[in-house]
């Protein structure tokens, strides 16, 4: 059996209660470090979080044969202001919409070659991926190409100082949403779930996940590098800028969008979920929203107790859906097209 | 041996000669046969290990082709008109990154209005992305192009753009040669990448560059591409050597050495313009033709040396600056900076309309009477444009778009008669 751990802050906690096969690759002082120090992400960056396990994991599994390719954004700009580099494994920067293509081309290539033992990630905000890289995603997902792409999810374009995106939740205040003239922040029956859309394409793997479970982070991309074909995992990554949060509170708000419901984190293999990971203490969204200055003026003055409501509800249907709070201990296998049956654009 | 077959066709198996490793590519009207030649083989084994990808926009194509020429792999694609626009940001892209990739650009006019037929405009409205740009006269000249093309990207790390006019040279039955395997090997050694990805030796590749280094940049990268000016005709030369046939370089002069007017031109109209100045040459008139081989870079010298003799230049162009006029002609007034030569800019088959040798011989008179005039456009109706003022220029109704007015006037659509 997995065993898992609530993520307490530290690396190594957890990893000294398993025996050493099980522990998390970041405990290991021989990890690969993929991306490694120096590099300038913001303190508290969940992508930068997010990313060093996820490519430490993928380069463990590949055995140290890993190419990267990575959309403009955060993660991208942050790496890499040349002459210097964070990145210790081979890695290209194209253009923003192409991440997903430019994986493509490496792997065709690495096929042409007869190199069977490199592998393939592609990587991006959210904004590379669910907006403006979401035709080159698709293409990838349909043609099944050998590429295990990454979206980092910090629901919004936090490179450019903070927009919308369609990945920003209802009720987000960002720079093009602000909650103005009656609007609650980022509208209501906007935005998309890329990870449904994805199991939409049937693709052998879609997963989600947060950095407040990285060992459930890790396990994920082990489990996505034995599969070959496209592989898509969407890691919720909080930012401290965008969201309005203390920047040691990263872990903690990732885990309450996961313990709120809001951001369900599952696995899903050839377009059925098969596996939830189950809500442990179910919080009301509210205590994840008065955490984060982006939801500020839902509770400012006479607040916005209807959108507040309305984002419980939201909640309520993924736990519902995805059953979060179900206790079977075991394998889920829940119907896609049953699921999005339910999910009427602004049902909520 | 020739062999009747059409251009696409054609240019399909020299690429397929090329062994090419990644081939990726978009359909489009005119560029179709090319991809489902290259497309056809592959299934047929007949491109040995070479990853055909059919990708969901040009942008992709051109994303794909960018992956795998930074992974090592000989990358090819082809498009045309809208589909080399959709690839702009890619295009700029490869370049800065200087992956060898090649690519035919199937010339095609750009909308709107919509319009499937020849001209530059596509390649020319991307004159500026850091691609060399090479123009073919006929299909054996496609053929030879591309091979060479893959030889001079791969020593340079620079693209290459192969642009062969769509539908008069991608849809014509010829008698062309495709070169055996082994002369081709010969020409094209295999691709040694100067960058690439490799676990066991990690680099990466395209990072930010600010303000402090990306002037110097883009230096090296016109440096690179101003090599091209030697590199291209020694491939030339090379090509004749081992395949006994001219093709490709810089340009190319008919009749013009001692010629009194010289007209220059890109692409298979260059032809009924030689047949053309064969009749005039006939009849006792100092005329010749330059075909421009490669547009990106400009031979600046090249061309001045072979037109600073003239008394006129006319530059015939299949493409068109809106608010300036023409866009080789500007590049040929600088070559000739300083010289006292007239030069007269034609814009000429725009979207398909057929440059016939009666329009050029009307043309020809006019410039050998010294009437015409700095920009000139062959064929254009004034009748229609006139009317079209008139509609604008008329108050209360709104006049709609050109296109369609013009149209219902003409009583026709390209296929013939409403």
């Amino acid at each position: 059996m997995t065993a898992r751990f609530y993520q307490t802050g530290t690396f190594a906690v957890g990893g000294r209660l398993l025996d050493e096969d099980n522990r998390s690759g970041q405990s290991d002082p021989e990890r690969p470090n993929a991306i490694t120090k120096g590099h300038r992400a913001c303190q508290g960056c969940g992508e930068a979080l997010g990313a060093r396990y996820v490519l430490d994991a993928a380069v463990a599994a590949s055995g140290g044969k890993l190419i990267a390719a990575n959309g403009t954004g955060c993660l991208e700009v942050f790496s890499t202001p040349s002459p210097e580099t964070s990145w210790r494994i081979p890695w290209i920067h194209s253009l923003f919409a192409n991440a997903p293509s430019v994986a493509t081309g490496v792997a065709a290539a690495l096929r042409a070659k007869g190199r069977t033992d490199v592998r393939v990630v592609g990587q991006g905000g959210d904004g590379g991926t669910v907006d403006i890289g979401f035709a080159c995603l698709s293409g990838m997902f349909e043609r099944n190409d050998d590429v295990l792409y990454i979206c980092y999810d910090n629901q919004g374009y936090m490179n450019t100082g903070v927009q919308r995106s369609a990945a920003t939740p209802a009720g987000a205040r960002t720079a093009t949403s602000e909650p103005l003239g009656g609007h609650p922040g980022a509208d209501f029956g906007e935005g998309k779930s890329a990870p449904l859309i994805a199991m939409a394409h049937e693709i052998p793997y879609v997963a989600t996940a947060t950095v407040a479970e990285l060992r459930d982070l890790e396990q994920k991309v082990a489990r996505a590098m034995e599969i070959h074909g496209a592989r898509y995992i969407h890691v919720l990554v909080p930012c401290p800028l965008g969201w309005g949060h203390p920047t040691d509170q990263t872990i903690q708000i990732a885990r309450l969008a996961k313990e709120s419901g809001l951001f369900p984190v599952f696995e899903a293999v050839g377009g059925r979920i098969t596996s939830v990971s189950h809500i442990r203490r179910k919080v009301p969204v509210e205590e994840y929203l008065r955490a984060q200055r982006r939801f500020a003026h839902l509770f400012a003055r006479e607040g916005r107790p209807d959108v507040v409501a309305r984002l419980q509800e939201l909640a309520d249907r993924n736990i519902e859906r995805y059953g979060l709070l179900d206790d079977d201990g075991g394998d889920v296998s829940i119907d896609l097209l049953e699921a999005l049956a339910t999910a009427e654009k602004g049902a909520v | 041996m020739r062999e009747q077959m059409e251009g696409s066709v054609a240019v399909a198996r020299a690429v397929g000669r090329c062994r090419p490793e990644v081939v990726c590519a978009y359909p489009i009207t005119p560029q179709t046969h090319i991809v489902e030649a290259l497309s056809r083989m592959a299934r047929k084994d007949e491109l040995g290990r070479c990853e055909v990808i059919n990708v969901e926009s040009e942008f992709a194509a051109m994303s794909v082709a960018i992956g795998a020429s930074a992974a090592g792999a000989r990358s090819y694609t082809a498009t045309a008109s809208q589909g080399l626009l959709y690839m702009a940001e890619a295009l700029f892209n490869a370049s800065g990154l200087g992956l060898p990739i090649v690519m035919t650009c199937a010339n095609r006019a750009v909308g709107s209005p919509i319009n499937i037929w020849n001209d530059h405009s596509d390649a020319m409205g991307m004159r500026d992305c850091g691609w060399i740009q090479l123009y073919v006269v006929d299909n054996q000249e496609a053929v030879d192009v591309h091979i060479q093309a893959f030889r001079i990207a791969e020593e340079l790390s620079t693209p290459v753009m192969v642009c062969m006019d769509g539908f008069v040279l991608t849809h014509a039955m010829e008698p062309i040669e495709i070169p055996a395997q082994e002369q081709v090997d010969a020409l094209l050694p295999p691709f040694k990448p100067r960058q690439v990805l490799d676990p066991d030796d990690p680099i990466s590749i395209g990072a930010m560059v600010g303000p402090e280094a990306f002037t110097e940049v883009r230096y090296l990268a016109h440096a690179k591409q101003v090599e091209a000016l030697d590199l291209v005709p020694k491939v030339a030369e090379e090509f004749q050597e081992r395949f006994g046939r001219t093709s490709g370089g810089l340009l190319e002069r008919y009749r013009s050495d001692d010629a009194e007017t010289v007209v220059l031109a890109l692409g298979s109209v260059v032809g009924t313009i030689s047949e053309v100045i064969d009749e005039l040459r006939a009849q006792g008139t100092s005329i010749g033709v330059v075909a421009l081989k490669l547009f990106r870079p400009f031979p600046l010298h090249e061309l001045r040396e072979a037109l600073a003799h003239a008394r006129r230049v006319v530059v015939l162009e299949r493409a068109f600056a809106v608010g300036m006029g023409g866009i080789v002609s500007s590049d040929v007034r600088a070559a000739l900076a300083g010289l006292p030569v007239e030069t007269h800019t034609v814009i000429a088959g725009l979207g398909g309309r057929a440059i016939t040798r009666r329009s050029l011989r009307t043309l020809f008179a006019q410039a050998l009477a010294g009437e015409l005039g700095e920009l000139h456009f062959l064929d254009l109706r004034t009748d229609i444009i006139e009317h079209e003022l008139m509609l604008d220029a008329a108050d209360g109704a709104r006049p709609g778009p050109h296109a369609e007015s013009i149209l219902r006037e003409l009583g026709i659509v390209a296929a013939g008669p409403v």
